[in-house]
């Protein structure tokens, strides 16, 4: 099953290697990990996306647990929580009517066009990963230039929250 | 107080209490070496090879319960140091390691002996650091002797680069008494709750077993598993890791477990229906496979590592803390219970146990005219009275020593349970003579092994370091071959050990004494001249049956009731099946 976990790591060099290599060495799947600085400069957030059988999930969490570094640490994924990934995509947009059918598109999928050139659109999409790639099937495969997206982040809905 | 970084670095480990320091000098940590020739409080012990140092630091601290420390220089110096750092996390042994490292600016640039220390000891350490700022590095070493001695004990390897320790650079230094880890506090207390429903299982088991591994030695809890077992009244079987916590000569301990354990420990594990574990992993050499393990077993799992619990097997009731702790809270449970301990629910398992111990699983055939590498021990053990520290290497020797040597205190049987590192013998015995100057120091190794770390006999000598060296020398990868003979119909490929050296002579060019053992004879007094010879240390060279096997054994894919027996235990068996006194 596919499980969301988060975690608040020492902003330490180091760190990041630390967990990843937990992962590698270990053999777990790893889908997606997003990280960066919170508001708090010594602690880092970062969101691992990974899949597992229910051992392998409490293996994988209490490993982690186990890293110096891992101040704390909550799997989302039984509970109610918010999860948003952001992608780019360039695509090739040459003629009015192509440009506009982008367009059109783009505005249902409440994407954002953020560059424009003669013969490109770069676009701004953020959502559950579903939705990034119905974009994506959506827009002509042959059209599609370059795709980057983020890797999911996550937070807990209403009150609760993953802090120190 | 002004001090350099390496004045830090010595004072520190002075205010710390280390009195022994194990390494080996280079470019990366000359500022440190000078440091220490400064002053005479640590003492420094020049090992022949960086393995030797961290195997040396390792026996030390499990022989002490101290944490071993070592100083290497960067590069082949940290490298080198890697198996011995990688035995120690197997083992869960507390060890810190300062690594030299190219000064800070020319980190990255592939400078003259640079590795990334922090990177390629990452797997096998409990923790690393990379000290960047001379203000954090009195701080950093507190935090890494901390985080090897607390919780689940494990190595921390600091890596320090030069211009850190420049003898020039001076900044005010205060011991740090102490240090706080947010993200690091390791729970030592059981859930009372669940230690409450383990106490009522424990009590309604009809077949009871308890099964304790190196984890109640790390944390100093014999005596309370002591209490706690002849309290209950249980059998109890121990890890390779474990010998010794409970007293092997104890009627209650029916021997050693897992692949090389006795039947009666294996029967008792597959048939048991309630048992508690203490201290101990389910690693793969006690549980063989998974799926057959402990059929019917309701399981208590106590370990101080969460993720230990239900990592191979579902515990029923984990629990969460050190032994210690956790296994004054159940005695005290059980004292102050009303219900008293029935005896007679487990009479019917003890005849069991009783009837499984006439198998005599360790029985083997003394041959005429070639020494058996059991006797070999059997003799150790008779001479030393059974209370010398033993280490080990790799092997067969092993195994024998682990089956013969009965420990009746913790921490005397030192060996390389997790990683298996042949070469870990003898610096480790030299570790242990170290911290234990009095005590009868023997490595049993194997003429395989024994080469792997030779080299210190050196170090021996330069600081009057007198181990006695048993070496079962069958002229073969013993436990190799052993694999051979069973499972490649005896295709010997590559275990032949020939052109070895003459070990009498080489002790002798090392400056020691060396005495080559071939008729079973002589192995008596040849025994007892090794360990009168208090202040020498003594090489014996033991010629043994070559192709002794190690039995019983639980081969790969089989269940804990499907031992090997060697054909001498399967006559016992036969025998012991007609007259109806097994089943
Ligand atoms: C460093 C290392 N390399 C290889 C092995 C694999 N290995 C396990 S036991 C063994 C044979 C050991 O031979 P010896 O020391 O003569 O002991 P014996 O089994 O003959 O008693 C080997 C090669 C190991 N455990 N460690
Ligand atoms: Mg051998």
């Amino acid at each position: 099953m596919r499980h969301i976990v988060s975690l608040l790591v020492e902003n330490e060099a180091g760190a990041l290697s630390r967990i990843s290599g937990l992962f590698s060495a270990r053999g777990y799947n790893i889908e997606s990990l997003t990280v960066a600085t919170t508001e708090d400069p010594t602690l880092s957030r970062m969101t691992i996306i990974t899949t597992g059988s229910d051992r392998i999930i409490e293996q994988i969490t209490k490993q982690l647990n186990k890293l110096v570094d891992v101040v704390k640490l909550q799997d989302f994924t039984e509970g109610n929580f918010i999860e948003r990934e952001m992608m780019f995509v360039k695509v090739r947009a040459v003629g009015d009517d192509q440009r506009a059918e982008i367009k059109r598109l783009s505005d249902i999928f409440r994407a954002r066009i953020i560059d424009v050139t003669d013969t490109t659109f770069c676009i701004e999409l953020t959502g559950s990963g579903d939705k990034l790639e119905a974009y994506i099937r959506a827009m002509h495969e042959k059209n599609v230039i370059e795709v980057v997206r983020s890797g999911s982040m996550g937070i807990l809905r209403g009150e609760r929250a993953l802090t120190i | 107080m002004e001090l350099s970084g390496s004045e830090i670095i010595i004072q520190f480990l002075k205010d710390e209490g280390v009195e022994h320091l194990f390494g080996y000098p280079g470019g990366a940590v000359l500022h440190i070496y000078d440091a220490l020739h400064k002053q005479n409080d640590i003492k420094h012990i020049l090992v022949r090879h960086e393995q030797g140092a961290a195997h040396a630091a390792d026996g030390y601290a499990r022989a002490t319960g101290k944490p071993g420390v070592c100083l290497v220089t960067s590069g082949p110096g940290a490298t080198n140091a890697i198996t011995g750092i990688a035995t120690a996390f197997m083992d869960s042994v507390p060890l810190v390691v300062i690594t030299g490292q190219v000064p800070s600016h020319a980190i990255g640039s592939d400078a003259f002996q640079e590795v990334d220390a922090v990177g390629i000891s990452r797997p096998c350490v409990k923790h690393n650091f990379l000290v960047k700022d001379l203000n954090k590095l009195a701080e950093t070493l507190k935090k890494a002797f901390y985080i090897a001695t607390t919780g689940r004990p494990g190595p921390v390897v600091i890596d320090i680069p030069k211009d850190i320790t420049a003898p020039h650079i001076k900044i005010p230094y205060e011991y740090p008494k102490q240090v706080k880890i947010r993200s690091y506090n390791p729970n030592l207390k059981g859930h009372p709750r669940q230690i409450k429903r383990a106490v009522e299982l424990l009590l309604s088991a009809k077949r009871p077993m308890i099964y304790s591994g190196g984890g109640v030695i790390m944390d100093g809890a014999s005596q309370e598993l002591r209490d706690f077992v002849h309290h209950l009244g249980y059998p109890i079987t121990q890890t390779l890791m474990g010998l010794g916590a409970f007293p092997g000569t104890d009627p209650q301990f029916i021997g050693l477990l897992g692949m090389h354990g006795t039947y009666e420990s294996n029967m008792a594990m597959h048939d048991c229906d309630v048992l508690i574990a203490i201290g101990a992993r389910f690693d793969d050499r006690i549980t063989g496979v998974p799926s057959k393990f402990c059929p019917y077993a309701q399981i208590i799992h106590i370990d101080i590592d969460p993720a230990s619990i239900s990592k191979t097997i579902t515990a029923d009731i984990p629990i969460v803390g050190g032994a210690k702790q956790v296994l004054t809270e159940m005695l005290k449970i059980l004292v102050n219970s009303d219900q008293p301990i029935d005896k007679s629910a487990t009479e019917d398992w003890w005849n069991k146990i009783k009837s499984w111990q006439k198998q005599n699983s360790f029985a083997y055939d003394k041959k005429e005219g070639v020494i058996q590498p059991q006797t070999v021990i059997e003799e150790l053990y008779q001479v030393t009275g059974g209370e010398a520290y033993i280490t080990s290497d790799v092997g067969q020797h092993q195994m024998f020593a682990a089956q013969f040597y009965h420990f009746d205190e913790p921490r005397r049987w030192i060996n390389s349970g997790g990683l298996g590192t042949m070469g870990f013998g003898l610096p480790a015995a030299m570790g242990v003579k170290i911290a234990f100057p009095d005590k009868d120091v023997a490595c049993v190794t194997g003429e395989g092994s024994i080469q792997m770390c030779m080299q210190e006999l050196s170090t021996c000598l330069q600081y009057d370091v007198p181990v006695k060296i048993i070496n079962l020398n069958n002229r073969y990868l013993g436990m190799v071959r052993q694999w051979q003979e069973f499972f490649y119909e005896k295709r010997y490929s590559h275990v032949y050990m020939d052109a070895l050296p003459d070990f009498v002579k080489l002790s002798e060019a090392y400056g020691h004494v060396g005495i080559k053992v071939e008729d079973p004879n002589d192995l008596h007094d040849a025994m007892k001249e090794a360990f009168e010879l208090k202040d020498r240390t003594v090489f014996l060279d033991i010629i043994t049956d070559q192709e002794a096997n190690v039995y019983p054994m639980i081969s790969a894919g089989k269940a804990h009731n499907e031992m090997e027996l060697s054909p001498l235990q399967q006559k016992i068996q036969a025998s012991l099946k007609t007259s109806g006194e097994i089943a």
